[in-house]
């Protein structure tokens, strides 16, 4: 080999291929989904709770900050789930080529953006 | 004679299974949980606590819990050995992260059975 191939290290004109992308967001969004565990259980619980102590619970989930972060979690979550189910395909051998693979990774993406979108506008 | 290397701690092709496994308990759970809210008559406040209050949805509860927890231990676990290799600190984030998930399954605990 060449000793002075070329380098190629122009950050702006690579980019990561579809399939790459929702590996690496599958995996951020997991770790903010384990940060997350402990205050989805607080929110069950505030749904468990009695009517006057569920109240509060509503009062607290209203703060625009809060709603945010939940839109993160659901957004988390769907993301997760969906390029779960990807790769669960994927162990099974189905969709592996390679336009399949571009074109289940883009449905992916776009599958939970939109459910976010629109479980926000109707929970909001 | 074999002269094999034997590398690795071996719980590889395990921890693939449980990943996959875990992965459909929390699905059917979640599937589950969407249907009652979309087909249970609004889904109330009283119908969500009547839910709760079946032993049965508890049990189902704990165990997608556990799945949860054990498939978060082997996500987690994995991304400190990719990115965090001075050995003490990867130790001390899997202690950390030990305790986060024993602390989240006493708590489900509480919020599921308590009173």
């Amino acid at each position: 080999m060449s000793k002075t191939r070329p380098k190629h290290l122009e950050l702006w004109n690579i980019k990561f291929p579809v399939p790459a992308i929702v590996s690496g967001l599958h995996r951020i969004s997991g770790a903010l989904l384990a940060l997350a565990i402990p205050f989805v259980l607080y929110a069950l619980a505030g749904t468990l709770s009695s009517a006057e102590r569920f109240d509060a619970f509503r009062a607290c989930i209203a703060h625009p900050l809060i709603k945010l972060a939940l839109l993160v979690v659901l957004w988390a979550f769907l993301h997760h789930a969906c390029a779960g189910i990807r790769f669960l395909f994927m162990d099974i051998h189905k969709g592996v080529d390679l336009p399949t693979a571009r074109l289940t990774a883009k449905l992916v993406l776009a599958v939970s953006l939109v459910l976010t979108a629109v479980i926000g506008v109707v929970a909001w | 004679m074999v002269n094999r290397q034997v590398v690795g701690a071996h719980y590889g092709l395990r921890d693939w299974l449980v990943q996959r496994v875990t992965a459909v308990i929390m699905l059917v759970y979640a599937i589950g949980i969407v249907a009652f809210l979309l087909l249970a008559s609004g889904a109330s406040y009283e119908a969500w606590q009547q839910l709760f209050a079946c032993t049965w949805v508890k049990v189902l509860t704990t165990v997608t819990v556990v799945a949860l927890l054990w498939h978060a231990w082997v996500g987690i676990r994995d991304i400190w050995m990719d990115y965090v290799q001075p050995v003490g600190i990867r130790l001390t984030l899997h202690v950390l992260t030990i305790l986060w998930l024993v602390a989240s399954f006493i708590y489900s605990i509480h919020v599921v059975w308590g009173a």
